[in-house]
């Protein structure tokens, strides 16, 4: 379990509130078992709302205030407003003798977390501010979660960009080359390979966006996944001829509920790499069977294989493995990324096997009825 | 191949990049060894010191460059790195060597963002060979 640590100040001009406060809460720690977190205590007593500001002034604020409402001099609410107005974030809990509602609605207009109404057993207090820093918890979560979210963001369209620059870059070093004469004999055909990768990555990530938003309009009916697989073997022929590398399309594993267009781009992804990281004269088997669980595609390559090492950040997004052996084969890096994320909206699962030099094995699981959106 | 021809060594994993650094420096009269990746070239480095290397920064490993200009200016504290990258403000990474402070940690002589012209490269050879 974690530990956390807050700080507490109590404010009350009555010495003997600041000592049961101390009391109460010294020693006393808060387990969450569902945050997995615990939380202890740190109390700084305060007998006026003047000290109480003052040391607002100097030191970082605690994330949890008991106030008195009712102080001479400045008053709790008065605190309350200055909190406000220097914008901490710190979970105020007013302490009062008379709980009137009008002091209530003011109090809660100004920000103020909860009540603790005069007089109060240990009980109540250990009670209120379990309440208040368990709100502290979760908010701090889910900023984090929320940071954590926009470096995620971040960096994707770091290397997004980067991986649009590389083969910018180099069409724009050809064109240099060709106007000064330099250029060597296949440029041209050089230049046309990194302008389909940027393509292809462009028509990637527009999948990938369409996918992830759940903005594309799915169209659910029967589809034979023999039938799809074979048309997209069929036109990625060319691809397979002249990378010497034969496909074939083997089982019938009858229909399933499915988007004809999503199994496309699965299939697409799936056959399009074996074909890649292949070797010339290898082979790539489609099969889909009928199992338990619903329709399995399984697509085995003769290829390079992936080493373990590799295997796990396969399916990140951008996560090319870059190796001698995949060095000159071009590649979104979102392709895998796509599968997975297709599988996942029709509750299926991806499964890969896969030894270096001897070939990769994808096999993506999908249900025989699709998981309603 | 006589021995006065100059060395000049260019590490990318960009193959397009490699072929147009290569064309690039033959045109200024280098003779060319190319390597596609950090391990690569270290191996070349043990084949002869170059009068010149052209590195990018980001190879499979992320600061691959940083690391590959280190391990050529310890080697090799004569040869003259120059730097390509793609890399610009947008990843948080922004740097010149110019900057004393810098240059202390950038072991590279001169850094050029992509694409790097022609005449951009040939100035740069110039300046770090004269």
């Amino acid at each position: 379990m974690n530990r956390t640590t807050l700080d507490l100040w109590v404010v009350d001009d009555e010495p003997a509130m600041c000592l049961g406060v101390r009391r109460t809460l010294d020693g006393f720690s808060a387990p969450y078992e569902d945050l997995d977190e615990a939380v202890d205590f740190r109390v700084t007593a305060l007998e006026s709302g003047e000290a109480c500001l003052d040391r607002l002034g100097q030191q970082a604020p605690p994330q949890i205030l008991l106030l008195d409402g009712k102080l001479p001099g400045v008053d709790g609410i008065d605190v309350l407003r200055q909190i406000g107005e220097r914008r901490l974030a710190i979970t105020t809990v007013m302490i009062t003798a008379y709980a009137t509602l009008e002091n209530a609605v003011k109090a809660t207009k100004l920000g103020a977390f909860d009540f603790l109404a005069k007089p109060f057993t240990p009980a109540e207090l250990r009670h209120t501010v379990r309440k208040a820093s368990r709100e502290i918890i979760l908010t701090r979560r889910a900023r984090r979660l929320e940071e954590e979210k926009r470096q995620v963001r971040f960096e994707f369209l770091s290397v997004l960009a980067h991986e649009l620059k590389a083969p910018l870059g180099a069409v724009e070093g050809y064109v240099d080359m060709l106007r000064s004469g330099t250029a060597p004999v296949d440029a041209l055909t050089r230049m046309e390979g990194r302008i389909q990768g940027m393509r292809k990555l462009i028509t990637d990530l527009l999948d990938l966006t369409a996918i992830e938003s759940g903005r594309r309009r799915r169209n659910l009916e029967p589809v034979d996944p023999a039938e799809v697989a074979a048309q997209v073997a069929a036109a990625q022929a060319p691809t397979a001829g002249a990378a010497g590398v034969t496909v074939r399309v083997a089982g019938a594993p009858g229909v399933l509920e499915a988007d004809r267009g999503e199994l496309e781009i699965l299939l697409g992804n799936l056959i399009s790499n074996a074909i890649k990281y292949n070797v010339r004269g290898g082979e790539v088997r489609v099969e889909l069977a009928g199992e338990a669980d619903g329709v399995a595609i399984r697509v085995a390559d003769t290829g390079i294989g992936i080493a373990p090492a590799d295997q796990a950040r396969l399916f990140t997004e951008f996560a090319r493995i870059k190796n001698s052996r995949t060095r000159g084969i071009e590649g979104s890096g979102l392709g895998l990324s796509i599968v997975s994320r297709i599988a996942a909206l029709y509750g299926g699962k991806v499964g890969l096997a896969s030894e270096e030099g001897k070939g990769s094995t994808f096999t993506v699981t999908l249900p025989r009825q699709a998981k309603p959106a | 191949m006589n021995s006065q021809t100059k060395k000049a060594l260019v590490v990318d994993d960009d193959e397009d990049f490699v072929i147009q650094q290569k064309a690039a420096l033959e045109r200024l009269g280098y003779a060319v060894t190319e390597a596609h990746s950090r391990a690569e070239a270290l191996e070349r480095l043990e084949e002869g010191r170059p009068d010149l290397a052209v590195i990018d920064l980001m190879m499979e490993e992320k600061d691959g460059g940083f690391v590959l200009a280190h391990q050529i200016k310890r080697k090799y504290p004569e040869t003259p790195v120059i730097m390509v990258t793609a890399v610009t403000g947008a990843t948080g990474l922004q740097f010149a060597v110019d900057d004393q402070r810098q240059h202390r940690w950038v072991k590279a002589d001169a850094i050029l963002a992509k694409p790097v012209r022609f005449e951009q490269l040939q100035r740069e050879v110039e300046r770090l060979t004269k």
